[in-house]
């Protein structure tokens, strides 16, 4: 039973395990990880603070700030400020240090391996 | 009678049914030919199931937020901060939040590995067969569950609405409905289906920014002032202190812990809004959907707050749980208290057509993990063909759409917001661990993606069977019998941490290893985008 989840494509004969191995798809992997990780963290960590206090901190929540606005109020507001905030930084961080790089992995394997008429060529070249 | 009426007279929402029938119709109406339109281009697999990945982000984006957006979003929150105040604020900060794990962790690789269904990323390098099977049953049941919700929304919208009281009748009205989803689903496919969700998204945000404007106008532009209002009318200034609903005993506050962990971890393991990622042509174009739906997601989750506060101030919390439909009906109330008959009519259409545009997507998706995972990949083997493949998609939906309309005859009547989250509940434990375990975890086998799937889904609805909102309270579907052993009415607490470790022991225990060039190429793809399935040309 072969694997349904992909059809034949430009990237059926490549040598995957020889292009995970190299520098440049390192690099990638651990600039991506070490985006998505720590900040997956952080804002779980966040996220379950302020659910921790509504929960069991509920006079420091209760006190007012300005008006008729709490302190809980503000800290709710504040998971939708942070939300959007991460939201444009990992887009940011994506466009400048994940995107050119997977680009040019793709370019190398995909270019490599057929040429313009769709025969194929050579192998991954390194 | 036009005008602003000095109070909600529930009983004048009856003489509006015919208003309210007449923009409904209009909406169908101009939905259908565009279904009928988009339906001309239908004709491999990919064509049905993902829109021929012709979508771009923001088109994409907006369709999520549709399909996120639901009756619950809509009708659910703003009903649950109009009673019990901040801890109904407190669902949508939960709703919103989990965009961050399926932007960071999960869209653009899901988008490079799989093909049609959350199947496909699950089993691309471990053991087809039974990752498949498990995978195509938790679909179905987070789809199944997420109906109920959605019918059951139905029933509570159309008592309201079209003052239709006895069961018959509003039975009849929920068979119309499902009907009318039959006829998207199957005409349109995944393309129709989109197309509904975005004019549906767009109506539903830009009624809810009107409604958000008008009732801010009221208090000057000054929050502080309608909260103030909030508080006199309710007579109770807890209504803006977290702990109103939750905070009575240790057991609910264990009990909001539990859906805030289900609702955080829930999104991104949601089968219908992951075959989304499917439309669009890239991962970059993922990525900016996600975006896109974070942020119309958030500024409507801003707009249900005032909407909650809104309704809390000018109808007030006794009116909206005495009238038909219960704490669902805040939001038409409160249209009706700012606009009258015509804002209570587009209003009312609008939430219809949510739950319309909701449950074809649901049905569609359900419809697609049963034909491409269990039909062609397992009973098949592979061999089928894409034509007969949709051919059984098609009569999929079918069905699936007689037991939607049979469920949401018998769900009628149940908080929806609430339902909703036992959805997400299911989804965090079943999909959450296997998707993230198979994207980072390099020696992750077969034999934990199957005790974590099995494990998490059988945890997650077991503790539902024993738990209040089955029995043992007044407010339980079966209040007469008590077998709720399990105290939380959320089971995320438990069985989320539990298929978490499933996976991590079945893995741990398992002779077997797995294909480490599968697991190379899953890794190159994911993050790469090699030899990702491309758009569809015409």
């Amino acid at each position: 039973m072969g694997n349904e989840a992909h059809t034949p494509d430009a990237a059926a004969s490549v040598d995957f395990e020889q292009v995970q191995s190299t520098g440049q798809f390192q690099e990638l992997r651990k600039r991506h990880r070490s985006f998505v990780f720590p900040m997956a963290v952080a804002f779980l960590l966040w996220y379950f603070a302020y659910v921790l206090l509504a929960d069991y901190a509920v006079g420091f929540m209760s006190t007012k700030v300005w008006g008729n606005i709490n302190i809980g109020l503000i800290l709710g507001l504040l998971q939708f400020v942070s939300t959007f905030a991460i939201t444009g930084w990992y887009v940011s961080y994506s466009n400048r240090r994940l995107d050119p790089i997977a680009a040019e992995i793709r370019n190398e394997i995909e270019g490599h391996e057929f040429d313009k008429h769709g025969n194929r060529v050579s192998g991954v070249e390194k | 009678m036009i005008g602003i009426p000095a109070a909600v007279d529930v009983a004048a929402l009856k003489d509006t049914t015919l208003l309210n029938m007449g923009i409904f119709a209009l909406f169908v109406a101009v939905t259908m030919v565009i279904v009928f339109r988009a339906s001309r281009n239908n004709k491999t697999a990919a064509d049905y199931y993902a829109a021929g990945r012709s979508f771009t982000g923001s088109q994409n984006g907006t369709a999520i937020a549709g399909d996120y957006l639901s009756a619950a979003s809509f009708l659910g929150i703003t009903g649950a901060i109009a009673i019990n105040g901040y801890d109904g604020f407190m669902y949508s900060i939960g709703f919103l939040v989990a965009w961050l794990v399926a932007l960071l962790l999960v869209a653009e690789l899901l988008r490079n590995t799989g093909k049609f269904t959350m199947a496909d990323v699950l089993s691309f390098r471990l053991k087809q067969r039974p990752v498949r099977i498990a995978a195509a049953i938790s679909t179905l049941a987070v789809c199944f569950f997420y109906l109920l919700a959605q019918m059951a929304g139905a029933g509570s919208l159309i008592s309201l609405l079209l003052g239709i009281s006895d069961w018959g009748g509003q039975a009849l009205v929920i068979v119309v409905v499902g009907a009318l989803m039959i006829m998207y689903v199957l005409i349109g496919g995944m393309k129709g289906t989109t197309w509904v969700q975005i004019i549906k998204a767009m109506l539903l945000i830009a009624g809810a920014a009107v409604m958000t404007l008008w009732v801010l106008a009221i208090y000057g532009f000054n929050l502080s002032n309608l909260l103030g209002a909030a508080v006199d009318t309710a007579n109770n200034p807890a209504v803006l202190n977290p702990g109103l609903q939750y905070g009575k005993s240790d057991t609910s506050k264990l009990d909001f812990m539990s859906l805030g962990l289900a609702l955080v971890l829930g999104t991104a393991a949601l089968p219908h809004v992951l075959m989304r990622f499917y439309t669009v042509p890239t991962a970059k174009e993922a990525r900016k959907s996600v975006v896109w739906s974070i942020w119309l997601i958030g500024i409507f989750y801003l707009f249900t707050l005032v909407l909650g506060y809104g309704a809390a101030a000018l109808v007030g919390a006794d009116t909206i749980k005495s009238a038909p439909g219960g704490v669902n009906s805040a939001a038409p109330l409160l249209a009706f208290h700012l606009g009258g008959p015509l804002l209570l009519g587009f209003i009312s259409a609008v939430a219809f057509a949510t739950i319309l545009a909701v449950v074809a997507g649901l049905t569609i998706t359900a419809a697609a993990s049963f034909a491409h995972d269990i039909y062609a990949n397992v009973i098949a083997k592979g061999k089928a063909d894409a034509g007969t493949e949709v051919k059984v998609a098609r009569r999929t939906v079918v069905v699936i759409g007689i037991l939607a309309i049979l469920g949401g005859i018998f769900a009628n009547g149940q908080n929806v917001a609430f339902l909703v989250a036992l959805a997400f509940a299911v989804a965090a434990s079943a999909n959450l661990p296997t998707i993230v375990y198979s994207l980072f975890w390099r020696k992750f086998t077969t034999q934990g993606a199957v005790w974590s799937m099995y494990g998490g889904l059988a945890a997650a609805i077991l503790l539902i069977v024993f738990s209040p909102v089955v029995s043992g309270a007044k407010t339980s579907m079966i209040p007469g019998a008590n077998f709720a052993f399990f105290p939380l009415s959320n089971p995320g607490i438990v069985s989320i941490p539990l298929a978490f470790f499933l996976g991590w022991l079945g893995t741990t225990l398992d002779r077997r290893r797995e294909d480490s060039a599968k697991q190379a190429e899953m890794e190159v793809r994911s993050l790469t985008g090699i030899g990702a399935e491309k758009a569809v040309d015409h």
